[in-house]
């Protein structure tokens, strides 16, 4: 089954979007400001004669020529972490201050998550969750790598997460990165839409809005929460957002994208949603060459 | 579990136990205290113990210690907080290499720093034979990079023989 072409309606340039689709992704790397600065990590890439290219938004996020970007000083000493390009906006989104408490709540293998204790100048707390033993160890892992000292690692389905281990009660920011139908990572696993199935959009929109919702109970009001997936589907997107708004003391507020992006969409195969959510952003490859991504802002107790 | 005959409990490995202040202070066998961590840096590599001054020690695991920037409750049962940091469980005190590569910046003691293909071979996980008129033990051993000094990890110095202690997952070939 031809998946994308069901989002031909969304697009604009949809031919744009299939060769975008069909291209490899760049190689990218984001610079871990906890442990050098990029002027740093750059002069160090330099010295080893592997080119590159700072991404135009972010001068944090550098595109490698290499395929190896795990094989450099930088990486070796922490100092550069292999992290899609788009993936990195959630954490700028959610933009923790030192002194917060964060939740991670679906955080493994730890790209976002340690990038959110590297916006707190790993001064705040990070607790990054997940449900996946196997998947944690890799969190675990890279944070030590990228010598973050300011996270606390917990291993809980993020659906009914307790804060119980701790001793304060609510967060000040959540970002829920959520597991999803992945479609947006077709240029990094072509092989993402091979299991892809309506039935699974349904299941794991329940699982969405459940850790969402889990979310805004678990931070304070006024406080932050960020909800972002690697997908175009609007039943994982704009149709979570929507019944998690009807149900929780929150609202959609704007935000600035620095890259390239669509709004949320208000109405898909007949159903209609909240107006707000076109203060989300969809982000397709072809828009700034990355992956597709999703992400929109709450506000708690808005 | 037994009981030691000193009245002191033993470590509990399932949960994160914050190191007492002082040895006077402690409850629970063998366990280090802040003060003697702080020592350990300060006396064996000149690291001030002001560099520690915004985080907290935690024992997980036997004598596997923890650096976590900030304080939360003891005693907590989570799965990691902060970095591993220093094993105790020897009569020499050995630092993680994450622990070097995150604080070793600030030693200005038993650091060696290797020229750029000994680095190589160091974080390959290769021993080799250095000129080295310092402490035997385990050393912070660096480089220089971007003109700048930076730790790459730890190497146990041992009889003209610098080993390196690189764990298998953060080997590399450079």
């Amino acid at each position: 089954m031809d998946v994308l072409s069901r989002y031909e309606p969304l697009i604009d340039d949809f031919a744009a979007f299939r060769a975008a689709c069909e291209r490899r992704l760049p190689s990218v790397v984001r610079v871990n400001e906890i442990k050098a600065t990029p002027e740093r990590a750059r002069t160090t890439l330099e010295e080893e004669g592997i080119d590159y290219e700072p991404c135009g938004w972010h001068s944090g996020l550098l595109r490698l020529d290499t395929d190896h970007p795990g094989r450099t000083w930088g990486a070796f000493h922490g100092w550069l972490h292999g992290q899609e390009e788009v993936s990195a906006l959630p954490a700028l989104v959610c933009d923790p201050e030192p002194g917060e408490c964060v939740w991670a709540a679906c955080a493994a293998p730890g790209g976002k998550a340690t990038q959110l204790a590297a916006r707190a100048d790993d001064a705040g707390l990070v607790v990054a969750n997940d449900r996946n033993l196997g998947r944690l160890s890799a969190l675990r892992f890279n944070a030590e790598r990228l010598g973050v000292t300011s996270m606390a690692v917990t291993n809980r389905d993020a659906r009914n997460y307790s804060l119980a281990p701790f001793d304060f009660d609510e967060f000040d920011r959540a970002l829920c990165d959520v597991p999803c139908s992945c479609e947006g990572t077709i240029r990094k696993n072509p092989d993402a839409l091979d299991r892809w199935s309506l039935g699974y959009l349904d299941e794991i929109a329940d699982t969405q809005a459940a850790i969402l919702r889990r979310a805004i109970q678990a931070t304070r009001s006024g406080g932050t929460v960020v909800y972002s997936t690697c997908t175009f589907a609007p039943e994982e997107n704009e149709a979570v957002l929507d019944r998690v708004l009807a149900r929780e003391n929150c609202e959609l507020v704007a935000f600035d994208c620095p890259l390239d992006s669509r709004p949320g969409i208000t109405e898909w195969e007949g159903e209609r949603f909240d107006p707000s959510v076109r203060r989300a952003k969809r982000i397709y490859p072809h828009l700034n060459d990355t992956g597709g991504f999703f992400c929109a802002k709450l506000e708690v107790g808005g | 579990m037994s009981e030691p005959s000193d009245g002191l409990t033993e470590n509990d490995g399932s949960r994160f136990d914050r190191l007492p202040a002082t040895d006077a202070e402690r409850e629970v066998a063998g366990r280090a205290s802040r003060e003697a961590v702080l020592d350990f840096w300060e006396e064996r590599y000149s690291i001030d113990s002001t560099v520690f001054a915004d985080y907290s020690f935690w024992e997980k695991g036997s004598r596997k210690l923890w650096a976590f920037r900030g304080e939360v409750a003891s005693p907590i049962e989570i799965e990691s907080l902060g970095i591993t940091f220093l094993r105790t469980r020897q009569e020499h005190w050995k630092p993680t290499t994450d622990a070097v590569q995150r604080f070793g910046r600030h030693a200005s003691r038993n650091v060696l720093t290797l020229p750029r293909g000994a680095a190589q071979r160091f974080v390959a996980g290769e021993d080799q034979e250095i000129e080295w008129d310092g402490d035997w033990g385990y050393l912070i051993v660096a480089h220089d990079l971007a003109g700048e000094r930076e730790p790459l990890g730890v190497g146990l110095y041992l009889h003209g023989e610098l080993h390196s202690q690189i764990p298998k997952g953060r080997r590399r070939e450079l």
